[in-house]
């Protein structure tokens, strides 16, 4: 069932190197439109600097270097791109929720503040709407100007993901984001994302290969820098063509 | 096995004896706190008998007059507000500025070499800033201040400023490096320039830590004694002009120590009650600080 979507992101003979150590040895991938592509393997794999790639947060680093291509519908993303425009265009939600320790509506508007909304009524709706497609206005409208670190972190990572919404991107990049919550808000921002699928490309990391099962249209599996498998996700867990994967799935591995 | 549990109970003895060690060795210094104080109001208050408090907040001070002193001490409240505002007002921009820089503009090898050079400037003998500011600074401000007097708040209060400024950069700065990675890269993950970054997350963030900072350096300032007695003269004129000279409240305990009053006699029981005040003064400087940390601190 290969999908119609168009190609989003293009990776092609893709190394990465922080200092001398090649982390990401020659990548190729292509991460479709509205969909929702997984990134497996063990730990230190490389996974979450090949996310970190898609946005250049990597770029804060010291020493690092990027060779081969990366392009965003066609548009060198590391050549041919302004960091920040890429930055609004690709958002990122991380493993361990890091709101500002400031109130829920200026986590939400913080973003669109920077593109220069002022309007009250304007931010207004821009938080509502954004909260709402996080799945957490219910849970926090009447609460508005309190503190976000004072929520849980279920809580604090739907915040997270609604102040990424706010500022409109197309791709949204998350590092194991539920890896730092219980199982109820780990399901409820499967379905989050899961709503989300509709609207924006999604590249999430994990480390919960039924999670990856549940929420992914494709899966790619890395081991040691290099993509290993790379298919639907279907295909990649009940039938994976290399046996490094297999052994990976099935437990015979890290 | 034997030699494991001989240590253990050898450690265990140890570890009986440390806590009484500790106390005795807090008790030093609470002592000493507790010492300083008591001398303060026991020979202030010889001073509160004999003069009323509306003498002692007006502005008439004239300690050594033979016929009726006079004790108002806001004169000398002005110097000391007025050079610790001026400190203040040089102190917390630049050195703010050097700590966002230092934290968020400059890689790591830059900030170890930069940070203990900006330090440097609190090691300089505050005999020398004084000498700097007298000699140097009041000279040069003269050339677009005419009337500036060779003795005046403003050259001293702009030294001081200088002398507190890494008080504020190195703490502010630690205030800041210690704002976790994640809120940073939040920041710029969500489209955020460096200077958005530090000026509208790292900044709120580390808020707690910079104000500190800010109350360290003006209890510094108010407590800052030769720059002023130097600089700063030793007019008992009440003036709010910051041209003109002003004698804070540690000028004023320097020039009576070094010999001017006779023990016993109201004017050395003032040096006790200016003492007292100043005291007073600085622990509310850090009782605000306490109060603004715990009021703005935050977990992550
Ligand atoms: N800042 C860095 N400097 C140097 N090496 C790094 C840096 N960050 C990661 N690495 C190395 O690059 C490799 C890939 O790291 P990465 O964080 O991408 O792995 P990962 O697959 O996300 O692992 P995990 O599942 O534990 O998060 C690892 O060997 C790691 O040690
Ligand atoms: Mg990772």
């Amino acid at each position: 069932m290969e999908t119609k979507n168009s190609v989003k992101f293009k990776i092609e003979n893709m190394d990465f190197h922080y200092g001398d150590f090649q982390a990401l040895k020659n990548i190729n991938l292509e991460i479709k439109e509205n969909e929702i592509t997984a990134l497996i393997g063990p730990s230190g794999c490389g996974k979450s600097t090949f996310l970190r790639s898609l946005n250049r947060m990597n770029d804060l680093i010291e020493n690092t270097k990027v060779d081969g291509s990366i392009t965003l519908d066609g548009v060198d993303i590391y050549k041919d791109y302004d960091v920040i425009d890429l930055r609004l265009r690709v958002g990122m939600v991380f493993q361990k929720p890091n709101p500002f320790p400031m109130s829920i509506y200026d986590n939400i508007a913080y973003g669109p503040r920077l593109n220069g909304i002022r309007k009250k009524s304007v931010l207004d709706k821009i938080v509502e709407k954004s909260l709402r497609a996080a799945a957490i206005w219910d849970e926090v409208k009447d609460d508005l100007k309190k503190n976000a670190l004072a929520l849980s972190g279920g809580q604090q990572q739907r915040i997270c993901i609604a102040r990424t919404l706010a500022v409109e991107p197309e791709v949204i990049l998350m590092d194991e984001p539920t890896s730092a919550l219980d199982p109820i808000a780990t399901l409820k921002i499967e379905d989050l994302i899961n709503e989300l699928k509709k609207d924006y490309t999604i590249v999430i990391v994990t480390h919960n290969m039924q999670q990856a099962g549940r929420i992914s249209d494709k899966t790619a599996f890395f081991l040691m820098g290099e993509l290993i498998e790379f298919s639907e996700t279907d295909k990649l867990f009940s039938n994976p063509e290399n046996k490094k994967t297999e052994d990976y799935i099935t437990g015979r591995f890290g | 096995m034997e030699r494991i549990t001989k240590k253990v109970r050898l450690g265990s003895r140890l570890e009986k004896l440390v806590p009484g060690l500790l106390l005795a060795i807090a008790s030093i210094s609470i002592l000493t706190s507790i010492g300083i104080v008591f001398t303060l109001v026991v020979d202030a208050s010889h001073f509160f008998k004999e003069v009323p408090l509306s003498e002692i907040f007006s502005k008439e001070l004239a300690p050594l007059r033979s016929k009726d002193p006079s004790f108002g001490f806001l004169p000398l409240i002005m110097g000391t507000l007025t050079t610790s505002v001026i400190a203040m007002l040089v102190a917390a921009p630049i050195g703010l500025m050097a700590a966002m820089y230092l934290s968020e503009f400059v890689k790591p090898k830059m900030r170890r070499i930069l940070k203990p050079i900006i330090e440097l400037l609190a090691g300089i003998p505050t005999i020398v800033y004084g000498f700097f500011a007298y000699n140097f600074v009041t000279p040069l401000l003269m050339k677009w201040i005419p009337d500036l007097g060779a003795k005046n708040v403003l050259s001293p209060g702009i030294v001081m400023g200088i002398m507190i400024i890494p008080i504020v950069t190195s703490l502010s700065e630690d205030a800041m490096s210690a704002v976790p990675k994640v809120i940073r890269e939040g920041a710029y993950g969500l489209g955020s320039t460096r200077l958005e970054t530090t000026v509208k997350v790292i900044l709120p963030a580390a808020i707690s830590g910079v104000i500190a900072s800010f109350v360290l350096a003006i209890s510094r300032a108010i407590g800052e004694t030769m720059i002023v007695t130097i600089a700063s003269g030793s007019s008992k004129q009440f003036t709010t002009s910051i041209i003109e000279p002003m004698q804070t409240m540690t000028a004023y305990i320097v020039e009576f120590t070094s010999g001017d009053a006779g023990s016993g006699t109201i004017g050395y029981y003032s040096l006790y009650a200016v003492g007292l005040l100043l005291f007073v003064f600085t622990l509310c400087m850090n009782l605000l600080a306490k109060y603004i940390i715990k009021k703005y601190r935050r977990e992550y």
